[in-house]
């Protein structure tokens, strides 16, 4: 699937678009116009910017698509890809429900903009698995009933994918008791101190680390 | 969120002419705190210059023993680093007792530098601040301060500085490489970036618009124990009410020599010099611990409800000595 898809930025004056893309976008321009910037900025402060072309891979699909440098990678894939699996939940990067896989990292989508992901690989919830074929993971949620209402979920298990990485190259955590270790154990301590990015309202905590336990490796 | 415009750097000298003709640009490295404070309202660019992708990540060996961390490491690439844990564990347990997993895989070593303060009356733009607005007012001085800084404020703003990471730096003697306009660079010792806030806390650091850190470099690492400890709110993922960090070579029941730095008390990684001689060549026991926890805190003063900082920073910091005293 590739998806082509030009955002409308609404009305804006043709004046202030040439303008805007004087100022901003050649240092030459900028350089002979030193005060450009401000002085356009003095006339039509909320003017939207010039969306931005990037090539982004999505759940193994190319997408090419025109962003406004001011959306955030989340609402990039909730409202433009129409991939709403990932939540928002606080959109400041301290509850998780934004959770996805950026070249195989678990990051906060809300707490990073499309622009800067020219050429990058994401992966979200829906890439994971599918109703007819689970991930392993996935299914554990389901067998330990690891939520409640169900928000938070898909930024837990893209959370503790990258976790089970992590841990997997022998990343210390803050609850190893030797970061110099070479190998780390998964004690529940561990799984938990790890996945204090993620917060469950529902407070499943103990169920979301039963079905994370039960794809780890033995501790 | 403000509009601004958006530019991938090609090289450092360009990134930094950029901002310096600029002086409502911004670098962008991670993103996790400025893109935050934009949406706030409090960082309002009209342009910004992403650094992310400079070749800045590298973290290399030095001539004289120690490590280059490039700007644009990743906090979760450092502190899983096996020559940083094997060598500066203190620098794997600050930057692991620091933010989420998430934020770690985004957020960059320059960034965790000049992070903003998390004052909440600095992210409240409804609220005086002198951080955000110079000449406002400080809210935090007769508000709820039960988070704000106990030691190097100012009338102007009791703000602390949040990063664990600089704190443990700051204990390892790091130097900040800088680059600037038309290609200029120099280096700065950790303690001379952050600037005490005075009568500007809106100036934080000594760098010049423009001005960008490309590394920060370890000299080899001290004798002794390293040891990171932070007390805070919840058991993970929150900023520190107060950290030690501490090395300390004490082999013999005698101290050779020991670094100290506390986090989560003032506008920046707090060290003191003296409380170091003091304890330098003293038997490793309470009352030489004592006499450097006095030293650390003289002039300490709270501002109402952070008051307990002072002495749970006492008692954090002769646990810690403690600890790292223990063969």
């Amino acid at each position: 699937m590739t998806v082509e898809r030009l955002m409308d930025f609404g009305a804006v004056p043709e004046t202030t678009r040439r303008d805007l893309l004087l100022a901003g976008g050649a240092t030459a321009a900028a350089a002979a116009f030193p005060c450009g910037i401000a002085a356009v900025r003095a006339q039509v402060p909320m003017a939207a910017p010039e969306p931005v072309r990037i090539s982004i891979t999505v759940n193994s699909d190319a997408v090419e698509l025109a962003v406004d440098p001011r959306m955030g990678l989340l609402d990039m894939l909730r409202e433009e890809l129409r991939l709403t699996g990932s939540k928002k939940g606080c959109d400041h990067g301290q509850c998780g429900a934004c959770t996805v896989l950026l070249n195989g990292r678990r990051v906060n989508a809300c707490l990073t903009l499309a622009v800067m992901h020219d050429g990058d690989d994401i992966r979200t919830i829906e890439g994971i698995g599918s109703p007819e074929s689970l991930h392993p993971l996935q299914a554990a949620f389901i067998e330990r009933d690891g939520y409640q209402c169900g928000y938070c979920t898909p930024g837990q298990i893209c959370s503790a994918l990258g976790m089970l990485e992590e841990a997997q190259a022998g990343w210390p955590s803050h609850a190893s008791a030797d970061v110099a270790a070479p190998e780390i154990s998964l004690t529940d301590a561990e799984i938990r101190e790890r996945m204090s990015g993620n917060i469950c309202r529902c407070a499943a905590y103990p169920n979301i680390l039963a079905a994370i336990r039960d794809v780890a490796p033995e501790a | 969120m403000r509009g601004f415009t958006y530019e991938r750097a090609a090289d450092v000298a360009s990134a930094c002419a950029s901002v310096a003709q600029n002086s409502s640009a911004r670098f962008i490295g991670g993103g996790t705190n400025l893109i935050d404070l934009m949406r706030a309202g409090v960082e309002r660019p009209s342009h910004i210059v992403d650094i992310s992708r400079l070749g800045l990540a590298e973290i290399a060996e030095t001539p004289e023993g120690g490590l280059k961390i490039g700007a644009a490491a990743l906090n979760s690439d450092v502190a899983a680093d096996r020559r940083v844990r094997e060598r500066y564990p203190l620098l794997s347990q600050a930057l692991l007792a620091g933010a989420s997993g998430q934020i770690r895989n985004k957020a960059s070593v320059g960034g965790n530098l000049l992070q903003r303060t998390r004052c909440p009356y600095f992210y409240d733009t409804r609220m005086p601040c002198n951080k955000r607005s110079p000449g406002a007012g400080c809210a935090a001085f007769d508000g709820l301060n039960r988070m704000s800084a106990v030691l190097g404020a100012s009338r102007s703003c009791i703000a602390t500085h949040p990063s664990d990471m600089a704190v443990a730096m700051s204990a390892l003697d790091a130097e900040v490489e800088i680059a600037g306009d038309g290609g200029k660079t120099r280096t700065l010792p950790i303690g001379d970036l952050h600037r005490l806030p005075g009568e500007t806390p809106d100036i934080e650091t000594n760098l010049r618009h423009g001005e960008m850190i490309t590394a920060v470099v370890l000299p080899p690492p001290p004798a002794g124990r390293q040891i990171y400890r932070k007390v805070r709110d919840r058991a993970s993922f929150a900023f520190a009410l107060v950290s030690v960090a501490i090395t300390l070579d004490a082999t013999g029941g005698r101290i050779g020599a020991a670094r100290i730095a506390l986090g989560g008390v003032a506008p920046k990684p707090w060290r003191v010099a003296r409380a170091e001689e003091i304890v330098s060549g003293q038997s490793a026991e309470r009352m030489s611990f004592d006499a450097a926890a006095d030293a650390v805190l003289e002039g300490a003063q709270g501002y109402g409800h952070n008051d307990f900082k002072i002495e749970l920073a006492r008692r954090t910091l002769l646990r810690t000595f403690e600890t790292a005293s223990q063969a």
